[in-house]
Order: C-alpha cells, then structure tokens, then sequence
C-alpha cells in the first residue's frame, strides 16, 4: 500500500501542519490562541500479534482453521445432499434437506470470510496509508489524441459523410424492439375492445348465484341472517377457457342483514331481496379480494391496505384508500325461489384504469 | 362396593340361629353371594342410570339445572327469560351450540365489554356448560351441539383445505393464524381450536363472524374443513420455524433484527482496529 504508483506515503510520524494561527497582523491587539488544530493521525500502535510471536501464531492457526474449517463444510454439504434426498411423498424430508444442505454451505462461505477477515486484521501489514486521487481530466496530449482517433474514425467509417446509411442504422436500432410491443399486446384480450372487456362480467339478467367452488345455486331461504356466501355466477365451472379471468370480474359476496338494518339509496331500492344483498368483491383500490365481513357492525374490510366499506350503506367508503363503493349486483328470485341477478353490475367492478377515474 | 361386604354376613348369621338351626353348610356361602350380587346389580344400576342423566341433554332435570345456572350468571346481561337486554342480545333460538361454543371456550361469561369477548379459562364445569346448552336449546330450536362422526376429522383435508381458502383464510389466515379486523376485532387463530367448537363456531357465527349453514358449506365440507385444520395441527411445517405463520410481519421483523443485527455486527467487527 506505501509503495503504489500514487506515491502513497506511510503517514506513521507525520506530524499535523497547523496553520490556524500564523503571524498577528499588524496593529492587532489580540491574538486568538484557541483556534482549532488539526490533531492528525493517532500514533500507530503495534497489535498483539506485531509484538508477540506466540500471537500471531494463533492467528495464522485460526486462518488456517477456517480455511480448513470452510472445506468441511462444502464436504458436509455434499454428504448431506445425498444423504437427506428430497422424498416426494414425504414433505418433512424437504426440511432435513434443506436445512442441513444449508448449514454445509453457510459454513464453507462463512468460514472462508471470517478466516480472510481475521487473516487481513490480524497478520497482514496494518499501517495506514494515503493514496492521492488522479486528477479528473488527463493530459491535454491525452485529449487531443482521443478527438484525433473519433475523427479518423469518422473519416474512415464515413459514419458522418455516408448519410444514407447513418440514416438506416438508426432506423433499425428503433424498429428492433418493435416486435416486443406487439407480442406483449398479445398477451391481452385479443378482437375485443379492453375497456368493454373491464367494464362488463358474467352476470346478466336471470343468472343464477352459485356457491364457490361447487357451483350449486343458492336459494334465497338459504341465506340465515347473518350469512355470508361466496358467489359464481351458474355456468361458470363450464367455461372452456378464460375461466380465472372471468371468475376475477364476477366474484361476489353475499349477505343478508335485517332489512331495517339496511339502508338503501333510492334509486336502489329493487337491488336487493328481503334484505339479502350481493356486492363485488373486488376491491375498487386495486383489486384484492375483499371478504373479510363483520356481521354485527356490516363491516367489509379489505385484507391488502385496510380500506373498509360498510355494507348497511351501500358499500360506502368509511376507512381506508379505496377511491368508490364497491359496485352492487342487482338481484331478485326466480319462480323457484333461486337468487338470480337482474342485469350485469352497472359500473365497471374492480379498481380504476385510463378510461375510468 | 367393598362396604357392601361387611354388613351383609352378619346379617345372614343373625337371622339363621332363629330358624329351625338347620342349615347346609354351603348356605352362608350362597347368601353372601346373592347379598354381593344384589348390592353389585344395584350399584351397577344405580350409576348407569346417573349416566344416562349426565349426558342426556334434553331431560328436563338438566334443563332446570341449566335455568338455575343461567339465572345466576347470564341473567344479569341476557335477562331473566334469556330475552335479551341492553347489556347483552337475546339468546333465544341461538341454539345449543352457541352456548356451548361461548361457554365451552371461556368467552362466555364476559369480563368487559370490548372490541370482542375474549377466550379466557373455561369458568364452568363440562356439566354446567352442557345444563346451560341445554336450557338454551329447549328455549327454542337452534343449531345443536354436532354429533361425533360430524367432527372426527376423517374427511378429505385436501377438499377442505378449498373450502377454508374460499371461505374463512380471508379472516383466520390460510394457515389457520389468526388476523385482525377492524377497530380492535381479530379473528383468532385455529392452531387450539377443537373439532367441536370450529364446527359451532361455523354454524353459530359467534360475534362477527359470519354464519356459515349446512346449505352453504355441507356437514360433509364442514368436516372436511376440520380435516384441514386438523391436519395443519398435527403437521409440522415444511419450511420449519413458523413465526407464527403470519408471513410478511413475523418473518420482516425477524430479518429486520437478526439479518440486519448480523450485518451491522459484521461490518463493525470487519472495521475494528486489531488489539
């Protein structure tokens, strides 16, 4: 370190230069003498193992008894790999594995650190050295040859006087990651306009409400007060693909309170059956499911950012980061007393996107 | 039944001298024998009949039994005829098994009123809880206590693990942990959670959780679901120290201290001067 090409000096010795408090200039009464000195460095202090042989000496066996220490462990690791093998019928043999698999190697990396540590604080050379900074621009030969070779370069490449090729190069570099652009398009609904596909789900008028998972349709005398059930829309298992996405939109909760607890706005008034009502689960912050519902306080509250909305109020806001209620499926029963929904939910469910605010 | 002995041979003596004095030599030996089989067939008798009384729910001694209990414990906030009050709701037609949950589980009686009744040590004998269930239920029909088979864990944990996912891991998280609700409510964790009591929980909807019928989720889904829980009971985790199963908290505090701690102890061991 003393001796690098930044002519690095030991700084052992070096005394402090403390200019603070030079010659009084002329005419001055008083002379401030508490001015603060540069205390420099504090004397270099030899350490054990500089002083004491048998010191270092337990030093170097430490290193080495690491080092030694960190081949035992690799060694560990590959015994335990073959010897604790992942059983796939048995699920407590991924903890053996993993764990003892893990020792091996925590100890062969740790032990192989701690011994370089332990190697360069206590044996190696420890005095404190300074190494100056290069200054920041080089030589001005240095610079001038640098614009030298880009403009021999240019002349010889005819980067700047071959304009047409220049021009296509460009062309290309920018086209190339075209293809990613419309293969992530891909990825989305395809002949069909997104913000349509957002805005409606499953439910339409005489769509029954199902249980999740086994899609059996639920009865109105089924819902106890105090009920909550997780809703399908009927028909749903049977799709044939888009299933998850068409399930993610339609989701919905359904509980039934005391109709005196409820309370309806006006233009809602037919939504709901003897105090049975349905809402989206989908939460209108960004789209967690929401189903965490307190039947005493008509509380629904969402697991991801606490936002709350209270089901005797139309799911409005009372807590929490959601921006809108969450959006009510209109329902009623059927001839055989089945909860259907009245039409699709009338507002797009789930949180905002570009076209809705 | 060893005191029964005693009493019975002098009785037999006594009486024979008065006869004509004859007698078979086996005969004391035959009387102690009835006498013992009499005593024993009573004893026998007696206490299988106060069997049938303890676990015969619906008798109406129990029930008067459970009136007395509830009159000097819950009366205060349930009123007199269990009809409710402003302190505490109506408790008719809530059914045996709420009582036997909210009791069973030491909710019930309250220490406070709260956010949530609070699990505390059972305050009563298995007898009393099940008097107190009893004059509850005969009050008006109600979900009951569940039958064995409907509790025995023995379903599919696998169909059961769909249900409690679908249903209840938004609340009790999908480990069964427990999480918390609004304004000081937490669900609790399932990790102690009899078979009995997750059932009633299910069919009562104790406090605020939701109530959960048998045309909702079957009695067949329902013990699928203690199968679950049962199953996360008895099995360890795969991945090992839990942390109490509650993901992002429990697992970010301990790396928060322990990671960070060790990282910070590492660089301050790697900067220090040597000795």
């Amino acid at each position: 370190m003393a001796n690098d090409d930044t002519s690095g000096k030991d700084l052992t010795g070096v005394t402090p230069s403390g200019t603070a408090h030079g010659e009084a200039p002329a005419g001055t009464a008083v002379v401030a003498r508490d001015a603060f000195e540069n205390p420099g460095f504090p004397p270099h202090r030899p350490r054990v193992t500089d002083i004491d042989p048998k010191a270092e000496r337990r030093a170097e066996r430490w290193v080495y008894t690491l080092f030694y220490l960190s081949i035992v462990g690799s060694i560990f690791a590959i015994v335990a790999y073959m010897v604790f093998p992942i059983d796939a019928e048995n699920i407590a043999s991924v903890r053996r594995n993993n764990l003892f698999i893990g020792l091996g190697l925590a100890l062969a990396l740790l032990a192989i650190g701690i011994g370089a540590v332990h190697w360069g604080k206590a044996l190696m050379s420890d005095h404190e050295g300074i190494d100056e900074r290069h200054p920041v621009p080089g030589t001005p030969e240095t610079r001038a040859r640098a614009v030298e070779i880009f403009e021999q370069a240019n002349t010889e490449s005819g980067f700047g006087r071959r304009a047409l090729i220049r021009n296509s190069l460009i062309g290309a570099l920018i086209a190339f990651p075209l293809p990613a652009v419309v293969l992530f398009r891909g990825l989305g609904p395809q002949d069909v306009d997104p913000v349509t596909e957002l805005s409606h789900t499953m439910w339409k008028k005489g769509t029954r409400l199902a249980i999740d998972p086994t899609g059996n349709p639920i009865k109105a005398a089924d819902v106890t007060l105090g009920s909550a059930f997780h809703v399908i829309p009927e028909g749903l298992q049977d799709l044939e693909h888009g299933l998850l996405e068409a399930k993610a939109k339609a989701v919905v909760l359904l509980m039934r309170l005391k109709p005196e607890d409820l309370n309806e706005l006006p233009e809602r008034k037919g939504w709901s059956y003897d105090g049975i009502v349905a809402y989206s689960k989908i939460c209108t912050h960004v789209g967690c499911p929401v189903a965490l519902y307190e039947q005493q306080t008509h509380h629904l509250l969402c697991p991801c950012h606490q936002s709350q909305f209270d089901v005797a109020n139309h799911c409005e806001v009372i807590f929490g980061p959601a921006a809108r209620p969450l959006p009510q499926l209109p329902i009623t029963v059927d001839a055989e007393g089945y909860l259907v929904a009245q039409s699709d939910f009338h507002e797009p469910v789930g949180p905002s996107f570009w076209e809705r605010h | 039944m060893p005191e029964n002995r005693t009493p019975t041979p002098p009785k037999a003596r006594s009486r024979k001298p008065r006869k004509t004095g004859r007698r078979h030599p086996l005969a004391s030996v035959a009387l102690i024998a009835i006498g013992l089989l009499f005593t024993g067939g009573a004893y026998a008798a007696f206490s299988t009949s106060t069997a049938s009384a303890a676990t015969d729910a619906t008798s109406q001694q129990t029930i008067d039994e459970g009136r007395k209990l509830f009159i000097a414990n819950c009366a205060t906030c349930h009123g007199m005829q269990a009809q409710g009050a402003d302190a505490g709701p109506s408790l008719i037609g809530v059914g045996a098994a709420s009582v036997d949950f909210q009791v069973g589980t030491g909710r019930m009686p309250m220490a406070a009123q709260g956010p949530q009744a609070l699990q505390k040590p059972v305050q009563f004998s298995d007898e009393d809880v099940a008097a107190l269930a009893a004059y509850i239920g005969s009050l008006a029909p109600g979900p009951a206590i569940p039958e064995a088979h409907e509790i025995d864990g023995e379903g599919d944990a696998s169909a059961g693990a769909e249900l409690f996912r679908i249903n209840c891991a938004m609340c009790h998280n999908v480990a069964g942990a427990g999480g918390a609700l609004t304004e000081g409510k937490f669900a609790p964790s399932l990790a102690e959670t009899s078979s009995k009591h997750i059932y009633e929980a299910m069919v009562t909807g104790p406090q605020n959780m939701p109530v959960f019928n048998n045309l909702n989720i079957t009695p067949e889904g329902k013990r699928d679901i203690i199968t679950y829980l049962k199953y996360l009971q008895t099995h360890p985790s795969p991945g090992g120290y839990e942390l109490g199963n509650f993901g992002p908290v429990s697992e970010g505090l301990f790396l928060w201290i322990f990671g960070i701690g060790s990282i910070v102890a590492l660089t301050v061991w790697i900067t220090a001067k040597s000795n």
